[in-house]
């Protein structure tokens, strides 16, 4: 929590401003019973009705007084508090942005997705209520005793010993329950699990008839559920009836006890009465800082959160990087035994790889899941750096470059197709903000997506809905390779991503790539053979390492990984179709 | 629904608790009057306490001693009343969630497949959290909000009626504070929630994709999309943060404005003599609880009609009609032969938009059936009309000689292997996730399984072998073993029909070669239905279906197809275009 402290230096008024003006409030609240017990010492008792209005009007004052402070501190807090979060949000997300794809991965996306909306909000309820609530309970307990020490110094005990007991019974609750309820959270992801799981598997689930066994083991995490929040109850059940008896138990005490300070005449009636009145507040304020530790200990948890994505060191940088130029005749893309491995991972996951492509070659990555070939086709764009060996792009090492001019010059088609919400042109435009509507169209249309955006009636402008939710997934997929192609990139990256077509689209496509992309370096990645039979060069992998590369034919004398995968996937005709 | 109506019905899920919940009423009605009994107690021990010399320790002695019995009997009564609340609501969250499940397992498909998961998990965490709490803590809130206005009127008017007018006269204005100040905020509060569903949304996207981001050296445009957003959402949020906290200093001002009315009109009586000074010190503690119910009622009636809603929502899902059951007659078929019939059917899963129209087709025991087409032509509509996931609207569907309608859908279904493109794993172990076709097989059978689809190597490398606990997702697993272990779970079943969704994305080279054999060994002798992406697959079939627009538009084998020269011939040729 300390480091993220520093986003409030720029409202260190506000922050300021806001508890001391709470304080005031509150003080301005505990001179009331001080000032009834005059009314009733000195205007009952001498029947002065001029001394009574007096009084009143000093305790409307007061609390005009009161009303205006508070208002006063609100408004301060909330500005601290919500500026303090734009700044945190703003400066967390400055630094995801940083991110290479080593933290990424070790973060996790969606993880960092929750550290910046929930984990923030969290935060920043947690510094409102601080700055507007916490100082003042401590401050009326503070003040309480205070007052009823002017009043008489030997009944300060019993509030002394009231307030100890109420703070362990409970701090004692609080603590108690904070794990069982962190359980019952537990739980409650268990429930959400099982609803999900059973939701998505439903045609699994039914197939193979477990709908009873599904809801009988959904009973019984429910079944957990339920007696892990009836312990919290019982548990927390005590707050309210403890507390409440322990201090009518302390004003049995002070009328007990008082009864002989005013016999002997050192207190008076009144001053009773305040004494009784400061004894509920003291309750009040404690409940009150009770339920406060709840959301503060949830900010806190947030805030820890936050913290350690802070904590996360940028492992790769592009800084003090200038723009290259180009050297003449070297390959478009060269791979210098490239061997990188994960982060923590014991094997790596590409060993001792080399190639060259040169402008306008199209090549083709083959191999099973795992074997390494999005690892490859991710050092191009420097998404990752390698251990040991080079990636050079147009004869230049990738470290060289600044971040934006290498991978400008690549258009890359993740194996995801995620669309993003805003409309088919916004879309286009994600690698070049000023490509122009031919080029977009002509995108499509080597994509094989122009016929199904033309027949919607709004053409380019289709809404797209976040993810791209109302496109099919081989609609998806097309797009996102027109997103691709559309900022007419140098070198293009398909990795798998013709998955949701079928064969004869595929085919289609990547005939139109050849046709339409002259000069352009493009890379294959697929698991069909068919796919990349036709490259200029085919690099296959197996366990990362590169078990050959060459054309289709020489592929397929001279390596045994090669003609065992093209043999499962193609007939004689096939193999042969292209000799 | 109306809300008259939504009441009814959650009265009924109450009804099991109806004693529980009188005798939480009784004990909020104690809890209520023993409390306000209190400040009366205080206020003749007050009383009793007039000045130096004039103590009567006897009559104080009584009255403490009551308020300590007095304060017992509050604390002992609240807590049985909150364990109590507790239990019902607990009780009743455990009864309305199990029922939802129960239900979510006999929803036909044509719900399931056209909402997302999310809003099925919402409903039955949140929303059910939301009704029983809402209800019951809003209920007992209410109840006991009312109580204590009413009883501390009827306790304040025992006293002193002139006072008591003057409380009643002043506090409705707190009331017309807060709902003055609730009526001008929520337009700010609605700009606010507005604006922080963009910031998340425009997150998810942004965040969730980082990587696409970086592809595309997106993230000072996106950075830019992100400080408009996020400077928005501080300026209305610090309005409407700052308005909506207005409200409790300003009742709490109504609050100190009725305390003081109480204190001048007590004090002036008190000096007349007409009220003691206990009196009004009991008053003036009246004073300050008479108003706080008031303050929290627009709190808890906005609480209620959450509930109420998230009721709703509820009951919409449970309304939601289930599949048909099975008849009373239906046949449990115990041994399928393998045949299955397709007659006239007909089906489609919007009425405007028809798909299959007039499908014939017989299928011997033994055949294998490849289904073949471009990408969204309705190949996995088969898949849910083989499996009775979906009904047949027209004709009819015979498996071993019956109509499927005729037959359980369990015993339908035990007679199916299928394979799914989506490779589903439940959390638990690997263990488990084989055997769960057949949870009482034995540790052999499944191992058995495992070695022949070969995913028993790789199992035995895992941490706890057939023991390692896998997550929702597959966790560690690659999606190539995702699939072994899909198929192991059919091959550990032994079906008489195969239904495989072939999968366009193939497990390790060496791996799918053998897997590809072991599905030919278990295919043999099966009838089998394979939506197809591999030529190998397509032409090693007896019956190729081939599939445009949800229609099924050529039938045959191989060669058959590839001489009448139609769809599927270009298709396949066009697999050679340069």
């Amino acid at each position: 929590m300390r480091s993220l402290l520093k986003y409030l230096q720029n409202y260190k008024k506000e922050a300021v401003i806001g508890p001391l003006f709470k304080m005031l409030e509150a003080s301005f609240e505990l001179l009331v019973p001080v000032v009834m017990a005059h009314i009733i010492d000195i205007g009952i008792q001498n029947q002065d009705r001029g001394y009574v209005w007096k009084m009143c009007l000093l305790m409307v004052f007061l609390g005009v007084l009161g009303l205006c402070c508070s208002l006063t501190a609100q408004y301060f807090a909330a500005k601290a508090a919500l500026g303090f979060a734009a700044e945190l949000r703003s400066d967390l997300y400055r630094h995801i942005n940083r991110f290479s794809y080593h933290e990424l991965d070790r973060a996790g996306m969606a993880a960092l997705v929750t550290r910046m909306t929930s984990d923030v909000n969290q935060v920043q309820n947690g510094v409102n209520l601080v700055l507007r609530l916490f100082l003042r309970s401590p401050f009326i307990v503070v003040g309480a005793v205070f007052m009823a020490f002017t009043i008489s110094k030997k009944m300060t005990l019993i509030f002394l010993g009231a307030i100890l007991l109420l703070s362990v019974v409970i701090f004692l609750i609080v603590r108690t329950t904070l794990p069982i309820y962190r359980r019952v959270q537990q739980i409650l992801d268990v429930v959400v699990r099982r609803v999900r799981e059973n939701y998505v598997g439903a045609r699994v689930v039914r197939a193979f008839s477990r709908q009873q066994d599904e809801a009988r083991q959904f009973e019984k995490t429910t079944g957990d559920l339920k007696k892990t929040q009836l312990l919290a109850g019982r548990i927390s059940a005590m707050m309210n009836p403890l507390t409440y008896a322990l201090v009518n138990g302390a004003i049995v005490l002070i009328l007990m006890m008082g009864s002989r300070e005013v016999y002997k005449g050192s207190v008076t009636q009144g001053e009773m009465t305040a004494l009784v009145n400061y004894m509920m507040q003291i309750l009040l304020a404690l409940v009150a800082l009770a339920n406060l530790i709840v959301t503060v200990t949830r900010a806190l948890a947030s805030a820890v959160r936050v913290e350690d994505v802070f904590a996360m060191e940028v492992t790769m940088t592009d800084e003090g990087n200038e723009r290259q130029k180009a050297k003449k005749g070297s390959p478009k893309v060269a791979f210098r035994h490239v061997t990188f491995s994960y982060d923590q991972a014991q094997a790596p996951s590409l060993s001792d790889i080399s190639f060259e492509a040169y402008p306008g070659e199209t090549i083709g990555i083959i191999g099973g899941t795992g074997s390494g070939k999005t690892t490859l086709v991710s050092l191009i764009p420097r998404f990752y750096d390698c251990q040991s060996g080079q990636v050079e792009v147009d004869g230049n090492n990738t470290r060289s470059y600044p971040f934006a001019q290498l991978r400008k010059k690549i258009g890359m088609v993740p194996q995801k197709a995620v669309l993003f919400a805003g409309t088919i042109r916004q879309n286009l435009a994600w690698g070049k903000e000023d490509a122009s509507e031919e080029a977009m169209l002509q995108a499509l249309k080597t994509a094989q997506a122009l016929e199904f955006v033309e027949k919607k009636p709004e053409g380019l402008d289709t809404a797209v809905a976040p993810g791209g939710r109302n496109f099919s997934g081989g609609q998806r997929q097309r797009l996102t390779i027109a997103r691709a192609l559309a900022a007419a990139p140098e070198i293009l990256i398909l990795d798998d991503s013709a998955s949701a077509l079928d064969f004869a689209t595929d085919a289609a496509l990547r005939r139109a790539i050849r046709e339409n992309t002259k000069g352009m370096t493009v890379f294959i990645v697929s698991q069909r053979a068919s796919a990349v039979q036709t490259a200029d060069k085919i690099l296959v992998l197996d366990d990362g390492r590169l078990a050959g590369q060459g054309s289709h034919k020489e592929l397929f004398q001279n390596c045994e990984v090669y003609r065992e995968i093209c043999l499962s996937q193609l007939s004689k005709e096939e193999v042969t179709a292209y000799e | 629904m109306s809300s008259r109506e939504t009441l009814k019905r959650v009265l009924k899920w109450i009804a099991p608790y109806r004693f529980l919940v009188a005798g939480m009423i009784v004990l909020a009605a104690v809890t209520v009057l023993t409390t306000l009994y209190a400040p009366i107690l205080i206020g003749r021990g007050i009383d009793a306490l007039v000045g130096a010399g004039e103590v009567s320790f006897q009559r104080l002695w009584n009255i403490v001693l009551e308020l300590a019995v007095v304060a017992a009997v509050t604390a002992l009564s609240q807590w049985i009343m909150n364990l109590l609340i507790n239990h019902i609501t607990y009780q009743v969250v455990q009864d309305v969630r199990d029922r939802a499940f129960r239900h979510l397992q006999i929803l036909p498909f044509s719900y399931i497949d056209s909402r997302q998961p999310g809003d099925m998990i919402s409903r039955i965490s949140t929303d059910v959290d939301q009704f029983a709490d809402g209800l019951l803590m809003g209920f007992t809130q209410l109840f006991t909000g009312v109580m204590t206005i009413i009883a501390t009127l009827a306790f304040m008017v025992s006293i002193n009626v002139k006072i008591t007018l003057v409380v009643v006269v002043i506090t409705p204005v707190s009331f017309l504070v807060a709902n003055f100040i609730a009526k001008r905020t929520f337009t700010m509060f609605r700009l606010q929630s507005e604006t922080r569903g963009e910031m998340t949304s425009l997150v998810e996207e942004m965040v969730g994709n980082q990587k696409i981001v970086k592809a595309f050296s997106y993230e000072d445009r996106a950075f830019e999309r992100f400080e408009d957003v996020n400077e928005r959402l501080r300026d209305c949020g610090v309005k409407a943060t700052f308005f909506s906290s207005i409200t409790n200093p300003a009742t709490r001002f109504v609050n100190s404005l009725v305390y003081t009315g109480v204190g001048i009109y007590g004090a002036l009586c008190a000096i007349q003599g007409r009220i003691t000074i206990g009196q009004l010190t009991s008053f003036l503690n009246y004073a300050n609880q008479y108003t706080k119910p008031f303050n929290e009622i627009s709190g808890v009636i906005t609480e209620l009609q959450n509930a109420l809603a998230s009721a709703r929502r509820l009951f919409e899902l449970m309304d939601e009609p289930a599949e048909p059951e099975d008849d009373g007659d239906a046949l449990q078929l115990d041994n399928p032969t393998g045949s299955v019939a397709f007659e006239h059917a007909a089906f489609s899963y919007r009425p405007d938009v028809p798909l299959i129209k007039d499908l014939n087709l017989t299928v011997k025991p033994g055949q294998r059936i490849a289904i073949v087409g471009p990408t969204g032509c309705g190949k996995t509509t088969l898949i849910n009309l083989l499996m009775r996931f979906y009904d047949l609207q027209k004709g009819e569907l015979k498996v071993s000689g019956h109509p499927v309608r005729k037959i359980t859908r369990d015993s339908l279904r035990a007679g199916y292997g299928m394979v799914l493109q989506d490779t589903w794993l439940k959390a638990g172990t690997i263990m488990e996730n084989i055997a769960y076709g057949k949870p009482q097989a034995s540790r052999e059978e499944v191992v058995e399984a495992a070695k022949k689809v070969y995913a028993h190597s790789f199992i035995r490398r895992m941490k706890d072998g057939y023991d390692t606990y896998v997550t929702e997702d597959g966790g560690s697993l690659s999606q190539g073993q995702k699939q072994l272990l899909c198929i192991a779970r059919v091959m550990l079943m032994d079906p008489a029909v195969l239904i495989l969704d072939e999968a366009t994305s193939s497990i390790d080279t060496m791996t799918e070669i053998r897997v590809q054999k072991a599905f030919e060994e278990l295919m043999r002798g099966r009838t089998s239905f394979v939506v197809a992406h591999r030529l190998s697959t397509v032409r090693n079939s007896d019956v190729i279906l081939v599939m445009k627009d949800g229609d099924i538009v050529e039938i045959g084998n191989h060669q058959e197809l590839l001489y009448k020269g139609g769809f599927y011939a270009k298709m396949y040729n066009s697999q050679f275009a340069r």
